[in-house]
C-alpha cells in the first residue's frame, strides 16, 4: 500500500496553512530522532507524556502530598515551617464518636453533620440529576418545534457562575422573594423556604439540579444520537412497545454514557458547595451544611483557623470519592466482560 | 553590540517598572455606608500633593476582609494599608509605623488610647489608627411605634421591656417580627455583658460560659420560638456566617433593630424620609446597659515592599483636618482625641441623624469595663464565632440549650488548644 506524501496532497491554502507547522516539524525533527535513538519507542511515550505529567504532578499530587502533609500538623499557623506534628490526631478528632450515625455523640459534630447531610444530598441529588437529565435528553432528542432553542434554554444555566445561581435562587426563594409575592398575589400563604429545614434541602437539590442539567443531558443526547436507527425502525416493523423499546434499546446503548454522567453527577454531589452556599449559607442551622462548606469554614472563614483539622476532612472526602469512582468503574468493567461474553 | 543594547533596554525597562511598583501603595477598604466615597476623594486629593505615590483603593466587600485577607496575610502577603476590625486576632501582622510616620507623639496623644486593641499583647508599636470609634446599639422605628400607640421605652428599659413594646407594635401593625438583631457574636456580646456576663478568666485566658451568657442566649432563643425575633436573620445560615438585619428594618418590617453606630449612615441613606427612626442605646439587662465598643482601624501590613509611602498615606489621613472630614461626611464616631474633643458639624440633612449620634456618644459612658476590655482581649473574635454558630442550631431545633452551653465550652476548649 502507498500512501500519498503530505506534501503531494496537500496543495494552495492548504500548503501555506501547514507551512507552519512543517516547519516546526523539521525543526524538531533532529532532536526528537535522537531522543529516539537513545530511550527507543518507549521512552519517546514516556517523553510525550512528560509535560502532562509534570503538570499533574505540580498541581494534583504535590498539592495533595502537601494536604496529607497538612492533616498531621495542628495549629493556626498557614506555614508548614510554623505547624507542629501531631500525627494522626486531626484524623483522631474527627473520628472521636460514640456512634457516628449520631453526630451529636462525636467531638466533630459538625463535620458528622455535614457527613450525614451530604450523603442525603448525593442520594437524592444524583437519583433526581439523573432521571431529570436523562427525560431532558429523551424530550430534546425527539423531532420539536425550535428544538435548539430548547436545547439552548436548558443549556443556558450551566454557563452561569455558581454565585450568580446561588444569588438569583435566594432572591426568589428568600421570605421576601419573587416566589412569596407570587403566592401572596394568589392569595395563597407564603412560605419561608429558606427557613424551613426540608424546603431549604429540597431548594438547595433543585437549585443544583437546575443549574447542572442542560451538562448532563448533552452528554446523555450525545448518546442517544449515536444509536444507530435502524434498530428503532426495526424495532416500529416488529410492533414493539415504546417502554419496551426504551428498556431494550435505549438504555442498554446509552449505558456508556449514563455510566460518565453517573460519576461526574456523583463527584459534583459530594463537592456541593458554591450555589448552596450563597443560597442557604449552609442553614437553616446546619440543615444544608455539606462537607466542602465545613473545610471551608473550618480552614478559612472561622476566626481561628484551623487548616490542618480541615486537610484531614478533605483527605477523608477526597478517599471517599476515590472509592466510590472505583466502585463505578468495577461496575463498568464488569458489564463490559459481560457484554462480550 | 545588537545584544548589549538589548540587554540595557531591558535593564531600563525593568528600572522603570520597579520605580513605578516603589511609589505604589495598596489599600484594601470595605465600606458600611459612604466612606468608600469618601477616602477616594482624600485619596486623590493626597496623590495630587504628593505625586510620587500612587494610592490604589481597592474597595471590597466586608467578607472579603474577614475571610480572605487573613489568608493573605498568613501566607506573608496582602496589601500595603487595610481597613479591619479584626483588630486584636491579626495584630501580628500590623506593620509598625513608629519609624514611618512623621510625630508618633501626635499619634500617641490622639489615637493612643485604641492602640492596646490592635497590637500583639505587650507590644508598644503604633500599627495604624481607628478610621472610627463604634458602639452596638439599639434603633427603633419612631413611626412604627407611633402608629400602633406605643410609648418608645425609655433610656434605662430593659432587653425584656424592649422586646415586649416592639411586640406590642408586631402585633398591631401586622410585622414580620418585633425585633432583628444581627448575626453576629460582637453585637450580643454586649446585652451578654449587660446580664454580667464575662468571658475573661482571672489568667486572661478564656473562662467557662456564664450565667450572663446563658441568660440572653436563652431570651434569644425565646424570642426566636416566639416570633419576636426576625428568624431568618440568624437561622438561613450555618457556622459564623455574618447576616445583617438591616434590611428588615429599612424595610419597616421590624420594630426595633439592635446593630450599632455605624450604621446610621447607612440607615439615613437608605430610610431616607419613608419614616422616622431615632437611636435607643443599648438596653438594660440586670447588670448594666452597655453597648460594646470596637471600630476599624487603617493599620499598615507589615509585608509591605514600601513602609515610607505607607508611612506618608497614614500621616495624610491622620491628620487633624482629615480625620474630621472623614468623620464629618461620614456620619462616624471620631477616634481622634482632637477632633471628638471639638465641635463637629455632621454633613447631612437627616434630622434622624444628629439625635442618633448624640444617643450612641452619650451612651459610650455607659459601657461597662468587661465589654471595654474585649477589644483588646485576643480570643474575643472566637468566642464571638462560637456563640453565633451554636446559639443558631438551638434556634434551628438542632440542639437544645444545655447541649449548646456545653458544645460552647468544648469548642472554645478546642480553640484554645489548636491555637497552641
Amino acid at each position: 500500500m502507498t500512501v500519498s506524501s503530505p506534501r503531494r496532497v496537500l496543495s494552495g491554502t492548504g500548503a501555506i496553512l501547514m507551512a507552519p507547522v512543517a516547519l516546526v516539524a523539521r525543526l524538531l525533527d533532529p532532536p526528537l530522532s535522537a531522543l529516539q535513538r537513545v530511550g527507543g519507542t518507549n521512552g519517546m511515550a514516556a517523553f510525550f507524556l512528560l509535560p502532562n505529567m509534570a503538570v499533574f504532578g505540580i498541581f494534583v499530587l504535590l498539592p495533595l502530598v502537601i494536604n496529607i502533609i497538612y492533616s498531621m500538623t495542628g495549629g493556626t499557623a498557614l506555614f508548614l515551617a510554623d505547624r507542629t506534628f501531631v500525627g494522626a490526631a486531626q484524623y483522631q478528632r474527627l473520628f472521636d464518636c460514640r456512634s457516628y450515625v449520631d453526630p451529636k455523640s462525636c467531638t466533630e459534630d459538625l463535620f458528622w453533620t455535614a457527613v450525614w447531610n451530604t450523603a442525603g444530598f448525593v442520594v437524592v441529588q444524583v437519583v433526581f440529576m439523573v432521571v431529570v437529565a436523562l427525560v431532558t435528553a429523551l424530550v430534546l432528542n425527539r423531532d420539536l418545534r425550535a428544538r435548539s432553542f430548547w436545547r439552548a434554554v436548558f443549556f443556558f444555566p450551566v454557563l452561569l457562575s455558581p454565585v450568580v445561581v446561588g444569588l438569583i435562587w435566594r432572591w426568589i426563594l428568600q421570605r421576601q422573594g419573587l416566589l412569596n409575592f407570587g403566592l401572596y398575589e394568589l392569595g395563597l400563604t407564603p412560605v419561608n423556604w429558606l427557613v424551613e429545614r426540608n424546603w431549604a434541602f429540597a431548594a438547595a437539590v433543585g437549585v443544583s439540579i437546575w443549574a447542572h442539567v442542560g451538562f448532563y443531558a448533552l452528554i446523555l443526547l450525545a448518546g442517544l444520537q449515536a444509536i444507530p436507527k435502524d434498530l428503532y425502525e426495526a424495532a416500529e416493523m416488529d410492533g414493539t412497545r415504546p417502554a419496551r423499546v426504551f428498556w431494550r434499546i435505549t438504555l442498554p446503548l446509552l449505558a456508556p454514557n449514563l455510566l460518565v454522567v453517573l460519576v461526574l453527577v456523583l463527584i459534583r454531589a459530594v463537592q456541593i458547595f458554591d450555589e448552596v452556599y450563597v443560597l442557604t449559607g449552609g442553614g437553616p442551622g446546619t440543615a444544608t451544611l455539606y462537607l466542602t462548606q465545613y473545610i471551608y469554614e473550618v480552614g478559612f472563614a472561622s476566626f481561628l483557623r484551623n487548616p490542618g483539622l480541615a486537610s484531614a476532612a478533605s483527605i477523608l472526602m477526597g478517599a471517599v470519592l476515590i472509592v466510590l469512582t472505583l466502585f463505578q468503574l468495577g461496575i463498568a468493567r464488569r458489564n463490559e466482560m459481560r457484554g462480550k461474553r | 553590540m545588537k545584544t548589549k543594547t538589548l540587554l540595557v533596554a531591558l535593564a531600563v525597562g525593568l528600572m522603570s517598572s520597579t520605580a513605578a511598583i516603589a511609589g505604589d501603595v495598596r489599600v484594601m477598604w470595605y465600606s458600611d455606608g459612604v466612606e468608600g466615597e469618601v477616602i477616594k476623594d482624600l485619596l486623590d486629593r493626597f496623590m495630587k500633593e504628593n505625586p510620587g505615590i500612587n494610592v490604589i483603593l481597592d474597595d471590597v466587600g466586608y467578607k472579603v476582609v474577614q475571610e480572605q485577607l487573613p489568608v493573605e496575610l498568613e501566607a506573608g502577603r496582602g496589601p500595603d494599608i487595610a481597613r479591619v476590625t479584626n483588630l486584636k486576632t491579626l495584630a501580628d501582622h500590623w506593620l509598625d509605623l513608629t519609624p514611618h510616620i512623621a510625630d508618633p507623639a501626635y499619634w500617641q496623644a490622639n489615637f493612643g488610647d485604641q492602640f492596646d486593641w490592635m497590637r500583639p499583647d505587650g507590644s508598644k508599636i503604633i500599627p495604624g489608627f481607628m478610621t472610627q470609634l463604634t458602639l452596638t446599639g439599639g434603633f427603633a422605628n419612631k413611626t412604627l411605634f407611633e402608629q400602633a400607640g406605643v410609648e418608645i421605652p425609655g433610656a434605662d428599659a430593659t432587653w425584656d421591656e424592649w422586646v415586649e413594646a416592639a411586640g406590642k407594635v408586631q402585633e398591631s401593625q401586622q410585622l414580620n417580627a418585633a425585633i432583628a438583631v444581627d448575626r453576629s457574636g460582637h453585637r450580643i456580646s454586649a446585652p451578654i455583658v449587660s446580664y454580667g456576663g464575662n468571658y475573661i478568666g482571672p489568667d486572661r485566658m478564656p473562662a467557662p460560659i456564664d450565667e450572663g451568657v446563658k441568660t440572653f442566649a436563652r431570651k434569644l432563643v425565646e424570642w426566636t420560638e416566639t416570633g419576636r425575633m426576625n428568624k431568618e436573620t440568624w437561622v438561613s445560615a450555618a457556622g459564623t456566617t455574618y447576616r445583617a438585619g438591616i434590611d428588615d428594618f429599612i424595610n419597616a418590617q421590624v420594630a426595633y433593630y439592635y446593630s450599632g453606630s455605624w450604621q446610621t449612615a447607612a440607615l439615613s441613606g437608605k430610610i431616607g424620609g419613608a419614616f422616622d427612626w431615632v437611636a435607643t442605646g443599648s438596653p438594660c439587662g440586670t447588670e448594666a446597659c452597655s453597648g460594646l465598643p470596637g471600630g476599624a482601624a487603617l493599620v499598615g501590613i507589615k509585608y509591605t515592599q514600601n513602609p515610607e509611602e505607607v508611612g506618608k498615606v497614614m500621616d495624610y489621613l491622620a491628620r487633624e483636618d482629615v480625620v474630621r472630614e472623614f468623620t464629618e461626611r461620614t456620619l462616624f464616631l471620631p477616634a481622634h482625641k482632637g477632633v471628638a474633643a471639638g465641635a463637629l458639624d455632621f454633613k447631612t440633612d437627616d434630622t434622624n441623624v444628629k439625635g442618633a449620634l448624640d444617643v450612641f456618644v452619650k451612651a459610650t459612658g455607659q459601657v461597662h469595663p468587661n465589654a471595654n476590655a474585649l477589644p483588646a482581649w485576643k480570643w474575643a473574635t472566637p468566642i464571638y464565632g462560637v456563640l453565633v454558630t451554636r446559639i443558631s442550631q438551638v434556634m434551628a431545633g438542632e440542639l437544645s440549650i444545655d447541649d449548646a452551653f456545653a458544645r460552647i465550652d468544648e469548642d472554645i476548649k478546642a480553640q484554645v488548644e489548636a491555637a497552641k
